[in-house]
């Protein structure tokens, strides 16, 4: 593949939100590393899937590559242009090329904004359509190409149904003619035959429109449905990218296996004829994550040696890029698994922010 | 005969100078004991507010109509008193709630939780109920349970908390537990690891179990028969296995045709439904899911549709089933409707909307 | 078919059809919330008290029958007797021989004025420096927290000061009067109305909607403006018809303790009540009448106030 065809590449990215400590004068205490050095790049016009559990930093990386959370360290360049050293008022100016879809279509929505000042806002910002006739005629396009009917414009956000605001959302991001969308947990609040309705729409605007699509879930099997590329993340870190054909038949990461195995597929037959790889206990908390391979503590193909005092890197195996020092060991059966015990681990870590976290500095901000 | 038998529940909220909510509208079904059942459905169908009818706990308002019977061993819980009914739950029925956050008190260990059930359905005291309550910890797989049990629940992760609701609900070995979106709240991993216990818990105790989910997957590794909700009603009953491989309910078909499967290639087109939930017909004037349906007939309007029984102990109702594949039409619609034949079958791409039933007006695509 | 189904059927269309009407306007959610406050009775009671209070005291004093300042009945009082109700007095004479009605009439206009430009003082206040806080530290970054920090210390001292002993200090420092007690009860409520609008915009500010317009390219202060305080708004305003009624019985402390106006021509309700004192024994109802307008009136805008907390929550919406 060659450089022209990549879209974004993030290179080491960081997000560390300090956690403070004190009555008068504010003291960090230490780190909540949400994201820890992830990277991957996503091809033009193709859709990259993010997927793991609560608190594994993905929603966090796809605002981080947007340069809505301020990352720490780590580059993020979109069609050669880095976004993390770009004056605030060029950034601003390329915002139109990048576009958010959120997770619950209501609190996303201006519960004050019709339909019509929803989508004219972006327009609006951006000096985009001219005059109000000019917006008019790409608002009206836009509604076209998401499903909405005309009469939707002079509407709040109340008036309409889950799968209805998130097609709102969805035109909210189309209506600038972004290139990249990403998309953080865009069917989990729907009804499962909406879900569906807004995945085939995802899926219809990609082929009409060349978008590229940075997909975030935590649900597998969407991911997996709408993606070329899946990456796993565990712990602020990618622990499996694979295609996402390959993923299925041939996971690499002990981890990516669990995570599999533990999806629920609406098949008696296959429900009770596969394996299931039970995890012991809970995600260990971020802010203090295990040394060595995060999995570690969790996994049971774990070995007493290297796992846990080196971090393994992702490296390459037969087309997928895999973060594990015994992966192929475990492919071929040569290391079985064993049990683990479960480890109380406090819900302090749970979520992907903590309540006392401030951002970062920015970078390029005076101090 | 059935453990639990519920029969025609009907819940109605009637508010001040605004139209009554039907919110379930004629359910029936049973359990029987040992059994796990699924209940299955999209939100406002009608699912969580059975399993608070059946089980007493719906909030008292006025305007709040109960209607119909749910007998449990015997007795019909809907008739009791409040205190009998105190009595039954916790000690023979038992259930479990989405978020166990909230369903635990946050002041209070979860030590003096759990000893609290015993104590008040078991009689136990002191050391005796403290031991219990330890070991009933252990045996829903919380780690060192004797310190858990002064420990409060904020300081559990939200899977130690569902373990912690769990052990509380079998602590008095009861003979129902109903499991209302149990692990709605969980990430995959963690939900696995419950799911995992819920069914050791059934096959050790032989507890019958009452699953209330929105999950297809859950259901088709959990339940034995399996229930499908559509506004307020059941609309189809089957074992586990015919009701995945032969679906003859449409909005059954829906469903299953809207869930991507982990097993699937990429690319593969979901068949969603179309419309929303809100396009609802009241029963009274034909079939609710009518304005979504893709096998829609002139007959599907104008009086609710019949209660169909089939072989094997499944049921629909449908005046239009899917047909089963490898049997013809006449056999696999047991009602004959006129004009059905043309319909198309669900696999196929809906057709346009025909008949006098209006068209799904919301969420359909251009 | 029967006709019967038909008819069914057809009535049916008609309602999808009535449910789906193109030319519907949308209805914002102020609309709702207004809509929702004329089904609370408690709001109708409110307004209507609230209604009659101000109709009271705009018309009111062209149609009193007597002069507030004239002391016409003079000469009827005695040690131990003031001329009680009767045809010519409905509420009776008070100590220096003016009619009491005529006061309560006239004094109602002075309340109004003095509850509502105190709230008004408050509110303008309040909100500048709890909007220019909460902006700056929902979306200025470290300098806008620096900025929030010397701002919410400042509001923290008037906050921390009782109510009633900084109206006091203040007025001590003005000097008495009608000014004095509007900017005293004014001062009072300014920490009450900055930390709502600060602590409400602050919440807004991580909500998901300012994110997606950042994320859209909008600039910050637009997005303070047209996203953030209108949707911070419905605490400030409920909690400033609440003020209104802690704002009249707060002038009518200071005017009774005598900070307020000394001018007999402008009778106000405080201040008739701390002359009434004195003569609770002989006229009990030259207190009792002041104290029950300033009662009902303060009973009116709480209900209003408390009516449209529930109108305006987002919890209650459907």
């Amino acid at each position: 593949m060659s450089d022209s065809d990549v879209l974004v590449q993030v290179r080491d990215l960081k997000v560390h939100f300090p956690i403070k400590r004190g009555v008068l004068f504010d003291r960090t205490v230490g780190h909540v590393k949400a994201v820890d050095g992830v990277d991957l790049s996503i091809p033009r016009g193709k859709t990259y899937g993010l997927v793991g559990e609560s608190g594994c930093g993905k929603s966090t990386l796809g605002r981080a590559l947007l340069q809505l959370t301020p990352p720490t360290a780590g580059e993020v360049s979109f069609d050669g242009v880095e976004l993390t050293t770009l004056a605030p008022g060029k950034l601003r100016a390329m915002r139109k090329r990048m576009q958010m879809i959120f997770q619950d279509p209501m609190s996303s929505l201006d519960p004050r904004q019709n339909v019509e000042s929803i989508l004219t806002e972006g327009l609006q910002a951006h000096g985009i359509g001219g005059n109000r006739e000019g917006r008019r005629k790409i608002i009206s396009e836009t509604l076209d190409k998401v499903g909405l009917p005309r009469w939707a414009l002079s509407r709040y956000p109340h008036e309409f149904s889950g799968g209805q605001r998130q097609r709102i959302g969805i035109a909210r991001a189309l209506v600038l003619g972004p290139e990249l969308i990403v998309a953080d947990e865009p069917v989990s609040a729907l009804d499962v035959s909406i879900q569906a309705q807004v995945v085939n729409l995802l899926d219809d605007l990609q082929d009409s429109l060349g978008l590229t699509y940075l997909v975030i879930a935590h649900d597998l099997a969407v991911v997996r449905h709408i993606s070329d590329t899946v990456g796993v993340m565990y712990l602020g870190a990618l622990v499996e990218e694979a295609p996402s054909d390959r993923l299925y038949t041939e996971p690499l990461h002990p981890y990516t296996r669990a995570l599999m195995s533990a999806v629920p597929v609406p098949d008696p037959d296959v429900e009770d004829r596969r394996e299931r790889i039970l995890l012991a206990g809970d995600l260990p908390s971020p802010a203090n994550p295990p040394a060595g391979c995060r999995f570690h503590t969790r996994c049971p193909w774990a070995q007493p040696t290297r796992c846990a005092d080196e971090r393994p890197a992702l490296r390459e195996i037969g087309g997928s890029r895999v973060a594990c020092h015994f992966a192929e060991q475990i492919a071929t059966g040569e290391l079985r698994p064993h049990k683990v015990s479960a480890e109380i681990v406090r819900p302090e870590g749970e979520g992907e922010e903590p309540g006392v976290v401030s951002a970062p500095s920015e970078p390029g901000s005076f101090v | 005969m059935a453990l639990l038998e519920v029969d025609d529940l009907s819940v109605t909220f009637a508010r001040r100078n605004q139209r009554a909510v039907h919110a379930v509208d004629g359910v029936s079904f049973s359990v029987d004991a040992g059994e796990v059942v699924g209940l299955v459905g999209e939100s406002g169908c009608g699912k969580s507010v059975t399993s608070l009818a059946i089980m007493g706990l719906l909030p008292k308002q006025p305007g709040l109509r109960v209607g119909g019977k749910a007998v449990f061993d015997g007795t019909d819980l809907l008739q009791l008193d409040d205190r009998s009914r105190r009595d039954i739950r916790g000690r023979d029925i038992a259930m479990i709630f989405q978020d166990p956050l909230s369903s635990l008190n946050p002041v209070i260990p979860i030590g003096l939780q759990v000893t609290e059930v015993l104590t008040r359905h078991r009689g136990m005291k002191g050391d005796a109920a403290a031991k219990e309550a330890a070991q009933l910890l252990d045996r829903v797989g919380i780690p060192d349970p004797k310190r858990r049990l002064k420990e409060y629940p904020h300081q559990l992760s939200g899977g130690m908390r569902q373990r912690a609701l769990i052990a509380m609900a079998v602590a008095c070995q009861p003979r129902l537990l109903i499991a209302d979106e149990p692990t709605t709240a969980l990430d995959v991993t963690i939900q696995a690891q419950i799911l995992e216990l819920l069914k050791d818990l059934v096959r050790d105790s032989g507890t019958a179990l009452v699953m209330i989910t929105h999950d297809l997957g859950v259901v088709a590794g959990m339940c034995d028969t399996i229930n499908v909700l559509y506004g307020g009603r059941v609309v189809e009953t089957a074992r586990r296995r015919p009701l995945f491989r032969e679906p003859r309910h449409p909005y059954t078909v829906g469903l299953l045709g809207s869930v991507p499967r982990l097993d699937a290639g990429r690319g593969e087109k979901l068949n969603p439904i179309p419309g929303s939930v809100r396009d609802l017909l009241p029963w009274a004037d034909g079939c609710a899911f009518a304005p979504r349906c893709t096998r829609r007939v002139d007959a599907c309007v104008g009086q609710p549709p019949e209660l169909v029984l089939a072989h094997d102990g499944r049921s629909y109702r449908c005046v239009n089933p899917a047909p089963v594949p490898g049997l013809t039409p006449a056999e696999a619609a047991p009602v004959t409707v006129a004009g059905a034949a043309d319909v198309p079958v669900a696999d196929e791409p809906p057709a346009p909307a025909a008949g006098p039933v209006p068209a799904p007006r919301e969420e359909e695509k251009p | 078919m029967t006709i019967i189904s038909r008819k069914k059927k057809e009535k049916i269309d008609r309602l999808a059809e009535l449910a789906a009407r193109d030319d519907e306007r949308g209805v914002s959610l102020w609309q709702e919330a207004f809509r929702r406050l004329r089904r609370n009775p408690a709001a109708m009671v409110g307004a209507v008290i609230l209604g009659l209070f101000v109709i009271v005291s705009v018309v009111g004093p062209f149609l009193v029958p007597y002069a507030p300042e004239a002391q016409h009945w003079k000469d009827e009082i005695r040690v131990g007797f003031l001329p009680g109700v009767r045809a010519e007095n409905w509420f009776g004479v008070d100590h220096i021989g003016r009619d009491q009605f005529s006061r309560m009439i006239v004094g109602a206009r002075q309340t109004l004025l003095v509850g509502v430009v105190a709230t008004m003082i408050g509110l303008a206040v309040g909100s500048l420096i709890g909007g220019i806080a909460g902006a700056a530290a929902g979306l200025g970054g470290r300098w806008g927290r620096a900025v929030d920090n010397v701002l919410m210390r400042f509001i923290d001292m008037l906050l921390a000061m009782p109510s009633l002993l900084l109206a006091i200090s203040i007025a001590a420092i003005l000097g008495a009067g009608l000014t004095t007690v509007m900017i005293a009860v004014g001062a009072v409520s300014v920490p009450v109305f900055a930390r709502l609008l600060r602590g409400s915009m602050i919440a807004q500010s991580n909500s998901d909607y300012v994110l997606a317009a950042t994320s859209l390219g909008v600039r910050k202060p637009k997005i303070a403006l047209s996203h953030v305080i209108p949707n911070s708004l419905a605490p400030v305003i409920v909690q400033a018809t609440l003020t209104l009624a802690t704002a009249i019985i707060e002038a009518a402390a200071l005017s009774f303790l005598g900070l307020g106006n000394n001018d007999a021509a402008i009778p106000e309700w405080g201040m008739m009540l701390a002359d009434a004192q004195r003569y609770i024994d002989i006229a009990p109802r030259l207190a009792i009448l002041p104290a029950l307008g300033i009662i009902i009136t303060a009973l009116g805008f709480t209900l209003l106030g408390e009516a449209m907390r529930e109108a305006l929550d987002p919890k209650l919406r459907k």
